[in-house]
Order: C-alpha cells, then sequence, then structure tokens
C-alpha cells in the first residue's frame, strides 16, 4: 500500500527520544502518529507547507514564527526528532524530575528553556536581542491592522524602556528573563497530556 | 504420450467445468434469488458475530504477548492527545497571564509575556487539531487483521500473522471476486430492467415497478459490500416531498440510505459507465442531474431543487451538506443551500462500524474506483442508520441557524463531533477573515487597556481627553 519506508519506529528511537525528551513511550507513539498523518508527502520529514495545512495554526496570529522555531537555522525540512526535541519545551514540569536529574545538561523543559523558546519568537534575526524593529513586527502580526503606526511605535518604546537595564536600546535574554519572573512560566507554557 | 496428456486435459476442464457450475448453483441459490425476491437468510449476522469475537481473541493475543515480552503495548490513543481544558475567550486567557504579574506594573498595557498564549495554542494544535483528524483514516482500537492497518501494530505473534494470512486469502480469493460478481450482475440487471420499465407509459404501474427495479439494484450492491445496515426509528423516514439530508463518508453512503426506500439523487452528470447508469436511472425514476457548467449557478440548482421538492408526489431529494466526505468521527459545517429552500427536512444520521472496514473515502489519497476495491476487499460494512424526527425552519431563523441546528442533532444522535469549520479544507486553505479577527480581538484588550492608561493620566494632570 504505497511506498512507505520505514514508517514503524524502532525501539531504540523510542528509547533515544525518551531520554533525551522526557516523554513517555505511549505519548512518543502517540505524537508519531500525529507526525505521519501531518506527512503528507510521506518521506519522514514535514516542511513548512504541511504546518500552514492546520487551520487552527494558519489562523494564530503568531503561526509562522511559531512553525519558525521548528526549522533550525535556515532548513526546510524537520524530522521526528527535531519535531519532538521542540515540542518537549512544552512538556510539564514534574516536581520529582527537579531531583532526578541525572545528565549535567538542562531538560528541554526547563523554565529557562521554555522561556528561551519565548524569546525566539520575538528575535527574529537570531542575534540573542529583541531590537525595537524585531520587537514591533511581532507586534503588528499581533494585532493586524487594527492599532495605528504611532501607537504601536509608543507601545514598543514604553516596552523597551521598562525592560532594558543595561541602556543598549535592546532586550537581551537576562533582561527578558527579569521581565517574565513574575509569570508563572511554568504552568502557563505546559500543554497536558491524556495519558 | 500425447493421449496421457489429451485425457488429462479433459479431465481437468471436466472439473473446472463442474466446480464452476456449482459455484454459480451456490452463488444463485444462496444470494442472487434472495437479492431479487427480499429475503435474508441470516448469513450475514453470522458472518458479523463470528468476525467480533475474532477481533477480541486477536486482541488478547497481542496484549498477552506484549506482556511476555516485556514490552510495553500502546494501545493507540483514539481520544485525541491533549487533556481538554475549559475554553476560555482571548480576554479571560490574557487576564489570567497577567494576573500572574499583576504586582509588576499598575496598568500593563502590553505584556511581552502575551506571546506566551499564542505560542501555546499553536503548539497545541500541532499536537492535534480537529480538522486533520476528520480528514484522515479512523484509528483502530484493536487490530482488524487487514494488510492496511499492519503498521500500527507491529507486535503480532505468529498466530495472528497465520490468521491474517488466512484472512488475506479468504478476503482476496474468495470474497472479492464474489463481490465484484455480485456488483456486475446486479448492475447489469438493473440497467436492463429499468430502461425496459422506462419504455411503459406514464402511469401508476411504472412508477411501482420503477421503485422495485430500483430497491432491487439498490439490494444488490449492498449484497456485493457485504453491507449489514440497521435501520433506526424507521417511522421517521422521509416522506415523499421534502429533503433528506445526511452526513457523508462516500459515495456509497447513497446505497446505504437508499437500500430502505427511494430517494431522488442530486449531481453531476458523468460519462462511461456511470453516466450509463445515471441514465438508466433517470428512465425508470425522477433524479436531477446537472450538467458541470450549470452546477456553478446556484439560482438554478436552487430553482430546480425547488421545483422537484414543491411536488408532494415526488421522492425526497438527497442532499449531502457537508460537500465532501469526511471520516466519520465528525460533522462538518453544513452549507446553507438546501436550507434556504423551505421545506421540510428530514435529517439521517449514518455511522459505520469502522473495525470491519474503513469506509471513508479519502479522495486527495485515492481515486473512486481503488475505493470501491479496498470496501470490497475488506471485511464488510457495518452500520447504523438513525432516522431523526423532521424540521422545519423557525420564525426568525436563518437559514444558516437552521443548519447549525440540524447537523447538532444530527451529531449527537450519532455519537460524531459536532465542528463550525468548513468541509473545504480538505482542498483549500483557510481564509484569513479567521486570522484578522483572532487579531481584532487581541487588540481589543490592548486598546482597552491602553484607554484606562489615558484616562488615568487625565484625571491626575486635570486636563481633558484629546482624543
Amino acid at each position: 500500500m504505497g511506498s512507505r519506508a520505514s514508517t514503524l519506529l524502532r525501539e531504540e528511537e523510542i528509547e533515544e527520544i525518551k531520554k533525551e525528551t522526557g516523554f513517555s513511550h505511549s505519548q512518543i507513539t502517540r505524537l508519531y502518529s500525529r507526525f505521519t498523518s501531518l506527512d503528507k508527502g510521506e518521506n519522514g520529514t514535514l516542511s513548512r507547507e504541511d504546518f500552514q495545512r492546520i487551520p487552527e495554526l494558519a489562523i494564530n496570529p503568531l503561526g509562522d514564527r511559531i512553525i519558525n522555531a521548528f526549522f533550525p537555522d535556515g532548513e526546510d525540512q524537520v524530522n521526528f526528532r527535531g519535531f519532538m526535541r521542540t515540542l518537549a519545551h512544552f512538556r510539564p514540569v514534574e516536581d520529582n524530575e527537579k531531583n532526578k536529574n541525572l545528565s549535567n545538561t538542562e531538560p528541554l523543559n526547563s523554565r529557562t528553556n521554555k522561556l528561551h523558546f519565548a524569546f525566539q519568537l520575538y528575535d527574529l534575526d537570531r542575534d540573542d536581542k529583541i531590537s525595537r524593529d524585531e520587537l514591533l513586527q511581532v507586534l503588528r502580526m499581533m494585532v493586524g491592522v487594527n492599532i495605528s503606526d504611532e501607537q504601536l511605535g509608543s507601545i514598543a518604546d514604553r516596552t523597551i524602556q521598562e525592560a532594558d537595564t543595561n541602556g543598549d536600546g535592546c532586550i537581551s535574554f537576562t533582561e527578558f528573563i527579569k521581565v517574565l519572573e513574575k509569570v508563572d512560566v511554568e504552568q502557563k507554557m505546559s500543554i497536558r497530556f491524556l495519558h | 504420450m500425447l493421449q496421457f496428456a489429451q485425457s488429462a486435459c479433459n479431465l481437468l476442464c471436466r472439473c473446472l467445468g463442474i466446480t464452476f457450475v456449482v459455484w454459480f448453483t451456490i452463488l444463485f441459490v444462496i444470494i442472487i434469488v434472495p437479492a431479487v425476491l427480499e429475503v435474508s437468510l441470516g448469513i450475514h449476522r453470522f458472518y458479523i458475530r463470528t468476525l467480533c469475537r475474532v477481533f477480541e481473541w486477536a486482541t488478547l493475543q497481542m496484549e498477552l504477548s506484549a506482556k511476555q515480552k516485556n514490552r510495553q503495548f500502546s494501545k493507540p490513543h483514539t481520544k485525541g492527545i491533549l487533556a481538554k481544558s475549559k475554553p476560555l475567550s482571548v480576554q479571560e486567557n490574557m487576564q489570567e497571564l497577567r494576573s500572574s504579574a499583576h504586582s509588576r506594573r499598575s496598568e500593563p498595557q502590553f505584556d511581552m509575556g502575551d506571546v506566551i498564549y499564542f505560542c501555546r495554542k499553536g503548539v497545541e494544535s500541532i499536537m492535534d487539531d480537529e480538522v486533520t483528524k476528520s480528514f484522515s483514516a479512523q484509528e483502530l482500537e484493536s487490530w482488524n487483521l487487514l494488510t492496511r492497518s499492519i503498521r500500527r501494530f507491529p507486535h503480532r505473534g505468529l498466530r495472528l500473522t497465520f490468521l491474517w494470512g488466512l484472512g488475506v486469502l479468504i478476503r482476496y480469493g474468495i470474497l472479492l471476486p464474489l463481490r465484484v460478481l455480485l456488483a456486475v450482475t446486479g448492475i447489469f440487471l438493473f440497467v436492463i430492467l429499468s430502461t425496459s420499465v422506462g419504455f411503459l407509459p406514464n402511469s401508476k404501474l411504472r412508477f411501482f415497478l420503477g421503485e422495485k427495479v430500483h430497491l432491487m439494484g439498490y439490494r444488490f450492491c449492498v449484497k456485493s459490500l457485504t453491507a449489514f445496515i440497521t435501520y433506526h426509528n424507521s417511522e421517521n423516514r422521509p416522506k415523499n416531498g421534502s429533503i433528506c439530508v445526511a452526513n457523508h463518508t462516500t459515495p456509497l453512503d447513497v446505497i446505504i440510505l437508499a437500500n430502505d426506500r427511494c430517494y431522488s439523487l442530486v449531481g453531476q452528470v458523468h460519462r462511461g459507465l456511470l453516466g450509463m447508469i445515471q441514465r438508466a436511472m433517470v428512465k425508470s425514476s425522477p433524479h436531477i442531474w446537472f450538467e458541470r457548467a450549470e452546477v456553478k449557478d446556484r439560482h438554478l440548482v436552487a430553482k430546480r431543487l425547488c421545483d422537484h421538492a414543491a411536488d408532494k408526489t415526488k421522492q425526497p431529494i438527497l442532499i449531502f451538506p457537508e460537500g465532501t466526505c469526511v471520516n466519520n468521527t465528525s460533522v462538518m459545517m453544513f452549507k446553507k443551500g438546501s436550507f434556504e429552500i423551505g421545506c421540510t427536512i428530514f435529517p439521517v444520521a449514518i455511522k459505520y462500524d469502522f473495525r470491519f472496514g474503513d469506509a471513508y473515502w479519502n479522495s486527495s489519497k485515492f481515486g473512486l474506483v481503488h475505493h470501491l476495491l479496498r470496501i470490497m476487499s475488506s471485511w464488510g460494512l457495518v452500520c447504523s442508520v438513525w432516522y431523526l424526527p423532521p424540521m422545519n425552519r423557525e420564525e426568525g431563523e436563518d437559514a444558516v441557524q437552521f443548519a447549525k441546528r440540524v447537523k447538532a442533532a444530527l451529531a449527537a444522535q450519532a455519537g460524531l463531533a459536532d465542528l463550525t469549520w468548513d468541509g473545504g479544507l480538505k482542498r483549500t486553505k483557510v481564509k484569513d477573515i479567521f486570522k484578522e479577527e483572532q487579531q481584532r480581538l487581541y487588540s481589543e484588550i490592548l486598546l482597552r487597556d491602553h484607554q484606562t492608561q489615558k484616562q488615568e493620566k487625565c484625571f491626575e494632570d486635570g486636563t481633558p481627553e484629546e482624543d
């Protein structure tokens, strides 16, 4: 029934993804069948068009920015590992994990990594700084045509003024973390699964 | 040597001949005659029950073998991946987001954390969304021994693989040729009889015979698909001079419904075999076939439907308002055209039991002939049909609201999800207007805060507002 090469997920791969992302076995198999249902070209990777075909994502004002987060550094295709790595940012943080961290690297769904995901939505050129232009672009995406340029400009200026502590006119990642220190990021950027 | 070969050949031919005769007699007695005479022998019931038991046994086997090998047996989640939370509006979500950071500022205008809301919604829709789910084949909870679903159940074990092999032999060696033969016989008989009835003068006899011929044709088709249909609430069966609406999963929905009573079908004129069948149908019963060019003219379509529906002696018109095939887990937006006509609507809900074979026609993946072959080579078509009580448009209700009401009743009866997305999303992109609506809602939040902040400043300064 068609030319499905190796569309079966091997146990070793599932184990590797489990270690890297922290998803459970059933979550990984479930997300794999989701991945294959989005993969219309049946070549084991997703392109930007495959994401844009999801209507709820297409009507999201920041849809394109979110899709971009799945494609690191100019690539056009994302495989299942990359897909899971990005989705891992939204895994809920469990309490027992905080003590169980065996590896030296931070888990993908830590508070810092979640905030970094949000930071990258603003940082279009990936230079680790949010400039006034970048902030304006994202604001324009979120409000569409409903707010004038001047009003938007003043909103951007006020935001940078409040956040920028070292006076360079841009918001760095550290300043971004400080701005959102009171927001419950662990809960707001987590997606609950049905087991 | 030659004589030996010749006599062997003769023997072989005789054997084949006898087999063929026996086979055909069985076929004739068990299937064709009952189909023509409207008698049931109970074979289908036995078949379905046996298959159900086999499937249950198969699932048990897989669970056992998984436990033995100490592997995880992940049952496919058919209810979705994400835990459903209460759906809140954009405003409520923003307030929740900001309230956790409230003490930071006096009157937040724009918060850098606002992206988090859109971010999470976006990733949730990547993980699971209603529309993509509705346009791909339904997921099975347990394996139904078909090749096409074999991928999702890798840990089968030897016994199940043997059973699957046996299944392949039965389905492709016995069932498929039998069904194709039945279908061909049925269509052949139908075309001849229908054309003959068409020669009779316009009278009650012609109408009566026409219905009988149509019903016979549909019975043949149903038998050729091994369809086992249960009709519920037959007292609500559509009456003459009305419109019948149903949810659409496959072109075979027509056969399923028309097996019980005759309908007038609406559709485009086709060429080839389908065109010949269409012409034969029209000779003995009124159907509404449109030329391709006429379909674009909505007023013409509406007028012809109206005229037909106004004639109270004519059979009810069968319409599928979704406009496209959906995978029988949900009902998509009903197009308002058929609800504007103003006559009684009889909703009918169809639900397939997809363990026996997936009835959904994914027209972007395979064509009609491939789809028919798939259905004929699966175990069968088991479905339930519910006739709902008739509905009329109420005072002050427009066509769109009426359509929504009918859709909700239909979805509730069949246990399907009621979606507001357009079935046209199967092939086209979503309209920009929905994105603009989201942007507008968010702008309102910003502007409202901006306005409140300005007012507060003005009261402090004591100057009148400048807006």
